[in-house]
Formats: C-alpha cells, structure tokens, sequence
C-alpha cells in the first residue's frame, strides 16, 4: 500500500478528501450488505448482484471527475454513484422494484443510471455500454466540452465484440474516454485464463493504439491516482487509456451462485485483500483517521442505511396500469438530454478550467 | 417543388435536416469523402465539415452505439448502415440499448438509422435482406418505410425531430428508379400515416416500400378487367395506421397484403391479425398474404425473380380475391 504512486500527498489528497473516499466505500459495503439480507429475506425480487472488493475501483475511479463529466458504469459499481450523488434510498427501490426507483420497476438491482449526476443506466449485456459511452465523449468533442467519460467494464466483458470495437472507435476518432477493466478474474465461473491467452488485458490496449496499465484494484489510491491521470490526459485531448484494475471478488458473482469452481483459500485470500480493511489500516497507520472518527462514520453509515432502507420499503408497489406506458418517448426530449449548460465555457469552468481552455480536440 | 429520385430526395431531407438544426450529424462508413456506397452523402463533407459527417471505423455496434450515447447527450445523429444486412453486428444496441431506454429509465434516443434494405439489385443473401419485422416486433423503436421521393424526404424529417429511435427503411431499387415531385424547404410526412395511392371498392391492398410501385401496375391491370383496388402504402409500420387499414377494409370488404420480406413471421401476419380480429364484420373473403418465399434470397437473377412478388403474382392474387 504505502508506495510512493499511492502516497496520499503526492496525489494532493488532504484528510477529508481521504475520509470522503473511505466513507463512500463503507457507505457501498454496507449497502450492500443489507441488500443481500433483504433477499435472503426474499424482499429482493430476481438477482442479487453486489460489488464487494470492487468498492475502491467503483469509488477511486469515479473520485477522480469533476462534477460535469460522465460515468458508464456496471453492475458492481454503486460506490462511483454515491460519489456522484444519487441517494441510498433510490438504490434499495431499485433493487425492491418500487413505483419510486430510478426506473420505476420497470427495470431492476444494477440496471440504472440518472441524467443529473451524469450517470449511464447499464443495461444486462456485457460492455454494451462502452460504445454509448465513446458516443458520448464524442458528443462533447463535438461540441466543444472538456469533459471526459468513465466507462467500466469486466475481465469477461472485456472479450466482448462490443468492448473490441469501442476501444477501437475510442482510439480512432482519439475521445475522451477511459476504460476502467474491473479484473476480479472471474466471468461468473470463468477465470482470466479461460478468458483469452493475453496475460495483461492492459496489453490490449497497444492493439488500440493508446497506453493500457495495470494497477491495484484493492488500492482506492493507486485506482484514484490511475484515473486521476487517464482523466486529465483525456481533457488534455490526448485520447483513450485502458486501466485494469487487478483484484478479487469477495462473493459469488450473484447470490444465487455457490462458488464452487472458485480455487481453494480464494475466499481468504480475498478477504486479506478487502480494499476497505487496507485502506482503513493505510489511514490509521499514518494517523490519517481516528478512532472516534471511524465509529462515528460507522454509525452516520448505519443510521443512513437504516432510513434509506425504511424510506424505500415505505414506497409503493408500481401501479400494474404503468406496464403498458412509456414505451415511446411523448416528444418532450428537449428536457432529458444529459444537457450542456448552456456555453461550453461554463462547461469548461464547471469541470475545473478556467473557461479559456479550448474543448477537447478531435483530430 | 422539384423533380428528383428517391435518393436525391433523402439526400435534400438530410442536407435540410443539418442546416436546420446543428445537433444533426451523420456517422457510418465511407460517408465522407467518399460520399457514402450509394452517394447519398455525396460533398456533404466539404459543407459540413468532418465532425457533422463522421467517417468511422468498421464497427456497427460501435457506430449505432456511439450514435445512442451522443443521442442522449442532446444531439442528433443519423446513422448510415451501408447496407441494412450489416445491421445484426449492431443488433444488442438497436434492440436492448435505444429500443429500450425509454421505458426503463425515461431517457430518450433520438437517432435514425438509415437502412438500405431490399432486393431487385441481383446482390444475394447479404445485401438484399428485408429485416423490417425483427425491428417492428421490437417495443420502443419507429419503422418507416418510404416508397416515394416525397416521403422519402418527409419521413426522414420525421424522423429527425422524433425523440425516438427510428429505423428508417430506405430501398435500394428505388434510389434511382423512380422519380418524383419533392417539395422545397422543410416539411415532414408523419409518421404513422397510411397514404392511399389508389382508390378502389372491390379489394383492398394494403404494401409498402418498393411493393407499392408494383402493387400499383398489379392494379392497373386489374382495373383494365374491371377489378378496382384500393392501394394503402402504409409508410410506417410502427407505429402503423391501423385506422387507415379498417377503413379501408370497411370500404371493399377484402384485404390483400403484399411485401417483399418473406412471409413466415413477416408484418403482413400482423396486419392479418389485426383485420381479424378488428374488422371480421367487415370482411367478405380471406385475408390473404402475397411475399417472398421463405428463403435467403437467391443471388441468381432467375432465382431472385422467382423469390420475390412481381407485378404477375399480385395480379393473380387480386383476380382470386376479387372473384371469392
Ligand atoms: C453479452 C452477455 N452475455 C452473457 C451475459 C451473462 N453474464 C452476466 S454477468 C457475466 C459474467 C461477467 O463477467 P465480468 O465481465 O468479468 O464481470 P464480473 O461479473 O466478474 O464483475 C455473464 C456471463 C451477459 N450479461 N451479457
């Protein structure tokens, strides 16, 4: 952990900023984990998906955007949409399917987003989302916005046709986007090995044309700093970087799955690698959280988890009239675009620039 | 008002459409510099510039992809698939990604995407394909099917300003085949209208796309022996002008659908339905079905004549019904 790339300082990460992104990981733990109870209560309908061990690529990797840019995230990413914002209590309607969640219960678990923070709704098919993502960077080149797209994606996906293309697209037209590979080392019961013959998927990254790195994807530091980095090149207009994030899934790829393929001692060698218990250890080793400081975050977590909780089972059922609504959009589209604001300068100031900056270039 | 082919036509509706409104731009391959494989695009380059017409990479989901995530960032994009075959590569996107976007998450996709579709060119299994129904059966997506340069223009205009995806079924044989009056500056064909091309009391034919123009001469033929068939060119099919397709069978009392897709699951099954379940007392004869064979379609040109509907098998089935 304590390397000179990760030291806090050096990425100009001050005490707050650390506890920010200690607790929006806590905050996505413990989510989590009252949403496996509540479906082993049988309150969740369908699956039941969680991102325990990615919780430092989720929140490290979206840390690192200002506030105007955008995330295409997947299924194990509910730490990057706490950090853009979206409330504790929309993620347990989602995942309870009622008539007040992101998508009303006409979709369910991980399949949402939300236009205000930026955010791409995932939809099941693995790495369908990277393409949208370059269209989206694409959008803003065209219009002359600085602003630059985090798209997600797994080892397994990362096989995908769609993942193939969109890299290629990304590097060909140069976008602004930066592929965050989430190497857990299984597609479900899939291992890397199986997945392809390359060793590094990073190294795909030279058949694309731009630098692909491998990082530590139990480290939020060395994700932060990763990004952090990709991020500006891409806002410099230096194109598309592939980071893949080496890790461990700590659970089964959905709760219904019994992990028997997984390799004897997998499950304790995750857990020594649980990315909030080696951040807390970095952060009390340098006197960087205290004591009081780490229970008081634990109970402002649990008394938020416990109202987010007690607000969406309080939501109703959707109306069975609201199955046949909706299918088209009524033409008021004018108000549901991810907008500019309303010059590209304010763009550029909101995402950290002065406003005299150029948008990004295309070549 | 001018006169000009179905290709001229999407040509004006697209240089209006990007003159218009500047969220409008192009993406597909070979549509630069180029001009696109039929040249619909032809020095669009040089007038709007190569971030409004974007050469890309060959990668269909990339490309119907990347139009779905600008088009929900509040631009405007039209798709150019070369040939409307190539359209599968892009399927997840077309069916799962914009199809559906709507209804889960509220967000609108407003992209078109251009395909030139249909047979008549001797091009085989490949590049011939009419797909229209996989994209009618899909919730959440607009079909139209111009057949004249008028709707050709119109109907992409319509399809531009929807906030919706929209496929939009060019046809090949027509692109130079035929002519015909377009009109200056903006306008569009709405979509969901049927135009009746004929009027006629004793059978109703219910077409579109490149099968108007033949169902057209069928009828002409027809009404040399006495037989006068109402034509219905449908121009979208989804949302499809159900109401235009009663009346109409509630005029003649008989319905014939023509298409070239081929017959087995195509959208004639579904207009089939519709009449019989909504207009059975109108109805004075079978509903009958005039496509393709349910085949790939051939390459040879004898083979493809025999694969699709000529202007002689919609004859015959009109005399048929008309005398039933
Ligand atoms: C195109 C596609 N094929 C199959 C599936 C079924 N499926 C869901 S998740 C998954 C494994 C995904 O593995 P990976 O991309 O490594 O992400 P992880 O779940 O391991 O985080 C599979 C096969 C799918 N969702 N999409």
């Amino acid at each position: 952990m304590a390397t000179e790339t990760t030291d806090a300082a050096r990425l100009g990460l001050g005490r707050a900023d650390l506890h920010g992104l200690l607790y929006h990981m806590k905050l996505q733990r413990a989510l989590e984990d009252r949403i496996i109870k509540l479906y082993y209560q049988g309150k969740i309908p369908g699956a039941c998906y969680t991102g325990w061990g990615h919780e430092a690529i989720a929140v490290g990797a979206a840390s690192a955007l200002g506030d105007r840019d955008l995330v295409a995230p997947m299924h194990r990413d509910l730490g990057a949409f706490l950090v853009r914002g979206v409330e504790p209590r929309e993620y347990f309607a989602q995942f309870m399917d009622r008539a007040d969640s992101p998508t009303r219960g006409r979709d369910g678990n991980m399949h949402f987003g939300k236009m205000s923070k930026g955010i791409l709704p995932f939809i099941s098919h693995m790495a369908a989302s990277l393409p949208v993502a370059c269209g989206m960077a694409m959008a803003c080149v065209m219009r002359g916005e600085a602003r630059v797209v985090l798209s997600f994606f797994g080892d397994g996906a990362s096989s995908t046709g769609p993942a193939h293309e969109a890299m290629n697209f990304a590097g060909a037209l140069d976008l602004p986007v930066v592929f965050v590979l989430e190497n857990n080392q299984f597609a479900y019961s899939t291992p890397v090995q199986r997945q392809t013959r390359v060793r590094n998927l990073a190294d795909r990254a030279a058949g694309y044309g731009f630098p692909g790195e491998i990082t530590d994807g139990s480290d939020v530091l060395a994700v932060y700093g990763a990004a952090k980095a990709a991020v500006e090149r891409a806002r410099r207009g230096e194109g598309p970087t592939l980071i893949e994030c080496r890790m461990m899934r700590m659970r089964g790829h959905s709760e219904a799955d019994d992990m028997s393929y997984l390799p004897p001692g997998w499950k304790e060698h995750a857990q020594a690698q649980d990315p909030i218990d080696c951040f807390v250890r970095y952060l009390r080793e340098r006197d960087l959280l205290s004591e009081a400081e780490a229970s008081q975050m634990d109970a402002r977590i649990e008394a938020e988890v416990d109202e987010a909780q007690a607000g969406a089972e309080a939501s109703p059922h959707p109306d069975p009239e609201e199955a046949a609504r909706d299918v088209y959009c009524p033409g008021d589209g004018e108000t549901r675009w991810l907008r500019r604001s309303d010059s590209a300068r304010a763009e550029r100031v909101d995402a950290g620039g002065t406003g005299e900056e150029e948008g990004i270039r295309w070549r | 008002m001018a006169v000009m082919t179905y290709l001229e036509a999407i040509s004006a509706g697209l240089r209006e459409a990007m003159r218009r409104d500047e969220r409008v731009f192009l993406i597909g391959e070979d549509i630069g510099v180029f001009g696109g494989a039929f040249k619909v695009t032809k020095g669009f380059i040089d007038e709007f510039g190569p971030q409004r017409v974007v050469d890309a990479p060959l990668a269909e989901t990339a490309i119907v992809g990347s139009a779905i995530g600008a088009a929900v960032m509040g631009m405007r994009p039209v798709v150019e698939m070369q040939f409307a075959d190539f359209v599968t590569d892009a399927f997840t996107q077309v069916v799962n990604m914009a199809a559906k976007f709507h209804y889960r998450n509220d967000w609108c996709v407003p992209v078109v995407i251009r395909m030139p579709y249909g047979g008549g060119l001797r091009a085989g299994p490949y590049h011939s394909s009419c797909m229209e129904a996989w994209f009618v059966h899909t919730p959440g997506l607009k079909v139209v099917t111009p057949a004249t340069p008028e709707d050709a223009k119109g109907l992409l205009l319509a399809g531009i300003r929807d906030d919706n995806p929209v496929m939009y079924f060019e046809h090949k044989h027509l692109y130079r085949h035929v002519r015909g009056e377009v009109p200056d500056g903006y306008y569009e064909t709405p979509i969901g209208e049927a135009a009746v091309r004929r009027q006629g009391s004793h059978l109703s034919l219910f077409t579109y796309g490149w099968m108007v123009h033949l169902a057209l001469q069928a009828a002409h033929r027809a009404a040399g022996e006495g037989i006068e068939v109402e034509v219905v060119d449908l121009r979208s099919l989804a949302p499809m002008d159900k109401e235009a397709i009663a009346a109409s069978v509630a005029r003649t009392g008989k319905a014939l659908v023509v298409h070239e897709a081929t017959k087995t699951g195509g959208v004639g099954g579904e207009i089939a339905a519709f009449i019989a379940e909504e207009c059975f007392e109108s109805l004075d004869g079978p509903v009958v079905r005039v496509a393709s064979v349910d085949t790939p379609v051939p390459h040879s040109p004898v083979l493809e004549d025999a694969f699709l509907p000529g202007v002689e098998s919609i004859a015959a089935a009109i005399r048929k019904l008309a005398a039933y």
